[in-house]
């Protein structure tokens, strides 16, 4: 953390944490697509049957989901003024953590 | 427990963590948020590799390949839910001005990651041998 009172200097912040966040939530979008690409290739292993293609689909939406939290905390970093961007709201930080969860009990459904 | 249940009410009831103390300087709060995305990711990361499990090693006896499977996605669904609840007890923590909480999530992670790929290990070289 940088020093103290930087906050109020500028409209640049020097440690450019709202850049560093939105690439903190690019590398997250990014890993939650290879393990949604991983559960799609779990779900039509052996051929496309009634049951893998519809995980395949809840994954897909999770995936979407997922990528709806993401783009839009990025636009309000992105919106911020000097006083610097909102908090986190948390049912956004739940709905991450549970599109994962969700992700997880796809995966439980299809190696059992 | 009775924390925990108390903190899941908190996640979907933002305004009652607004309503707590001062607004923490935001680079603070940024910082928690980035925090909470690493563990996301390791959350993902531990759930990507049970899916791998299951897929790349088809030559595995069933009750490992399915253990193994399981053990990584179980540790990603805890891993995720305890990121979020660590998430909304630091952002309280720093409003009201107190500590931040201490864990002992890590270690046990990292305990359990360990006992993992040790069973891995196990199993390569008893099909080496096999």
């Amino acid at each position: 953390m940088s020093g103290a009172g930087v906050s109020a200097a500028g409209a640049r912040d020097p440690g450019l944490q709202p850049e560093r966040t939105r690439l903190a939530w690019r590398r997250t979008t990014l890993s939650g697509t290879v393990a949604a690409l991983l559960a799609g290739k779990t779900a039509l292993h052996g051929g496309p049957s009634a049951v893998g293609v519809s995980v395949c689909a809840v994954c897909c939406a999770l995936w979407l989901s997922f990528l709806a939290v993401a783009h839009h905390r990025i636009r309000t970093l992105s919106e911020a003024d000097d006083a610097g961007p909102p908090p986190l709201a948390a049912r956004y930080a739940a709905a991450a953590a549970l599109c994962t969860v969700a992700l997880a009990v796809c995966g439980t459904l299809l190696v059992l | 427990m009775i924390d925990f249940a108390r903190n899941v009410r908190l996640w979907f009831a933002p305004q009652e963590i607004g309503e707590e103390g001062r607004t923490p300087d935001y680079r603070f709060s940024l910082a928690n948020e980035r925090t909470f995305l690493a563990w996301l990711r390791t959350a993902l990361a531990l759930i990507g590799g049970g899916f791998a499990v299951d897929q790349f090693l088809p030559d595995l006896r069933w009750a490992w390949r399915v253990g193994l499977a399981l053990a990584l996605l179980a540790a990603g669904v805890l891993c995720s839910l305890r990121a979020v609840n660590h998430w909304v007890r630091c952002e309280r923590a720093m409003r009201r001005g107190e500590d931040l909480p201490v864990s002992r999530f890590p270690a046990l992670l990292s305990l359990a990651v360990a006992v993992v790929a040790v069973a891995m290990v196990v199993v390569v070289l008893a099909r080496g041998n096999g």
